[in-house]
This record gives C-alpha cells, sequence and structure tokens, in this order.
C-alpha cells in the first residue's frame, strides 16, 4: 500500500466511522441500548482479521509455488497484523458480553472457536520461533499458515451457526438481520470496515519494507565480510 | 389495486408496531441533548489522529531508509 490516495481514504473513512458511529441514530434496542455502536469497532476487527489472514494465505501459497524471501515476509507480517486485529476484537468482545450477556467470557461457541482460532494462529508463530534453517521456516510455517486459515473458518464461522449461541448471526439468532434492516447502520458499518481494512494492509506493508531494508542491509554486511 | 393496499396496510402496521416497541429501549438521551456527547467524539478523534501522526512519521522514515538503500548501490 504505498499510494497516498489509499491512506487518505482510509483515515478518512475512519474519521466518518467514528463520528458517524458516536452521533447517526441507531436503532432502540432493549439489552443492547446504546451499546449497539460498538458493532461499528468491534466487528471490524473480525472482518480486518480474516482479510489480513486471507492475504497471508494468498502469500503463503504464493511462497510454496515460488519459494522466495518476500512472499514469506508478507505472509508473515499479514499474520502478525491479522493476530492484533483478532486480540482486539476478542477484547472488545469480552468488555460487549460483559455488559450485555452478564459475564465478560460467557463460554459461548462464537466466543470459544474466536479464541480457538487465535490460538490456532500463536502455533503459527511458535512454529516460526522453533526453526532455525530460514527456507525450513518459511516452508513449514507456509504449509502451516493454510491449515490455519481452513481451521479458522468453520471456527468462526459454521459451527457457532450449528449449536445455540447468543452471538448475533449464529445459532439460529436473528443476528444482524434485524439492525441490517437499519440502513442508516450499513451507511456507517461499511465504509467502517473498508477504513479498518485498510489501516491493516497499511500497518502490514509498512512492516514488509521495514523488513526488506533491513534484509538488504543484512546482505550488504555478508558481501562486506566475506 | 386492492391487494397493494392491503400489503401497504400490513406493512404500515408492522412500522408503526416496530416503532412502539422500540421506543422502550434507554438510550443516552439526555447525554445527547446536553451536547457532552462531542466530548467523547472530541477525545476519540485527538487518540485516532495521534496514533496516525505516528504511523505517518513511522512511514516516513521507512521511506528514507528505502531511499538511501538505493542511493547506497
Amino acid at each position: 500500500m504505498r499510494s497516498v490516495w489509499l491512506k487518505v481514504v482510509c483515515i478518512v473513512l475512519l474519521v466518518y466511522a467514528i463520528i458517524g458511529g458516536l452521533l447517526f441514530g441507531v436503532p432502540r434496542l432493549n439489552i443492547v441500548n446504546e451499546t449497539i455502536r460498538a458493532l461499528y469497532f468491534h466487528v471490524p476487527m473480525w472482518f480486518g482479521m480474516v482479510a489480513l489472514f486471507g492475504t497471508s494465505a494468498v502469500y503463503a501459497i504464493k511462497y510454496l509455488r515460488n519459494p522466495n524471501f518476500q512472499n514469506d515476509v508478507w505472509s508473515v507480517e499479514f499474520a502478525n497484523v491479522g493476530m492484533v486485529f483478532g486480540l482486539l476484537g476478542i477484547l472488545t468482545g469480552m468488555i460487549w458480553a460483559n455488559y450485555t450477556w452478564g459475564s465478560p467470557w460467557h463460554g459461548d461457541p462464537k466466543q470459544n472457536g474466536a479464541a480457538i482460532a487465535l490460538l490456532v494462529y500463536f502455533a503459527y508463530f511458535v512454529l516460526r520461533g522453533s526453526v532455525n534453517n530460514e527456507e525450513q521456516r518459511a516452508r513449514l510455517s507456509a504449509a502451516y499458515n493454510i491449515f490455519a486459515f481452513v481451521a479458522m473458518v468453520p471456527l468462526i464461522f459454521i459451527i457457532p451457526r450449528m449449536t445455540s449461541s447468543m452471538h448475533p448471526g449464529s445459532g439460529g439468532n436473528p443476528g444482524f438481520n434485524m439492525y441490517d434492516l437499519d440502513s442508516r447502520m450499513r451507511m456507517v458499518f461499511y465504509p467502517a470496515v473498508t477504513g479498518w481494512i485498510l489501516l491493516g494492509c497499511w500497518i502490514a506493508t509498512l512492516r514488509i519494507r521495514m523488513k526488506l531494508v533491513e534484509e538488504k542491509i543484512a546482505q550488504s554486511e555478508d558481501e562486506k565480510s566475506y | 389495486m386492492k391487494k397493494v393496499t392491503r400489503f401497504l396496510m400490513i406493512g404500515l402496521l408492522l412500522l408503526t408496531n416496530i416503532a412502539s416497541f422500540a421506543q422502550e429501549a434507554e438510550m443516552a438521551d439526555t447525554m445527547r441533548s446536553e451536547g457532552k456527547i462531542y466530548v467523547v467524539v472530541a477525545i476519540i478523534l485527538v487518540i485516532f489522529f495521534g496514533m496516525i501522526g505516528f504511523l505517518i512519521y513511522t512511514d516516513r522514515k521507512v521511506s528514507s531508509l528505502e531511499k538511501r538503500m538505493n542511493d547506497l548501490k
């Protein structure tokens, strides 16, 4: 994400989401009351996480087809930022659950699934940390990355829908259909999702650029030492 | 025509029903009417711009590093 205009779009969308999210009209619902506005901030974290992990998996496949340093760096850094989004998503979810469900950890299938998915991705970083050989590390972790992405999908999207869950959009819950009826919320929600995904890509590409510079320095140092 | 009017009537009834149900939910109307919500908006925006400013600063630093790197060769 080098182009300036994408960064500008990202900032504009997020400023709009913050102002609109706090000030624009929302449906008046019992139990959630004013906390319905958390939807504009909590849910984009998960959308962002899935988008970032998806990009990471794409670069993992690219690495396996064409093993080079760049593909590996792209894969790792997108997974890194995706992890941050996921952790923020689970923390915000706990705050919201404490208010609406009565306790931060309800053992709800959606919560458990999200936690397991994050643990699966934690194992990805553990795996990377435990292999010293660079090529082996890149190859093993690329293969594991694909597994992690495939494991995340049923954990977050399918299992919670098959069992009873209090989380909206799961287990026969009307979910956000009720809120989605409200076009006012869509007007803020979709820009918020786009803005947060762009921010995640921005941070990820920045970290990738840093790593590539670092690698170049390491290479020139190696050349000098010969 | 009769069908359409009936359909509209049912729709209207449903709408008024939802509206009457929705009015019961308690919202932060007082806070909004007093305008204190703008304090919250301002604080969040200041934090957000602080973070974004930091990100832009880091972005520029990496760009200059890349430039120096390429000039070396």
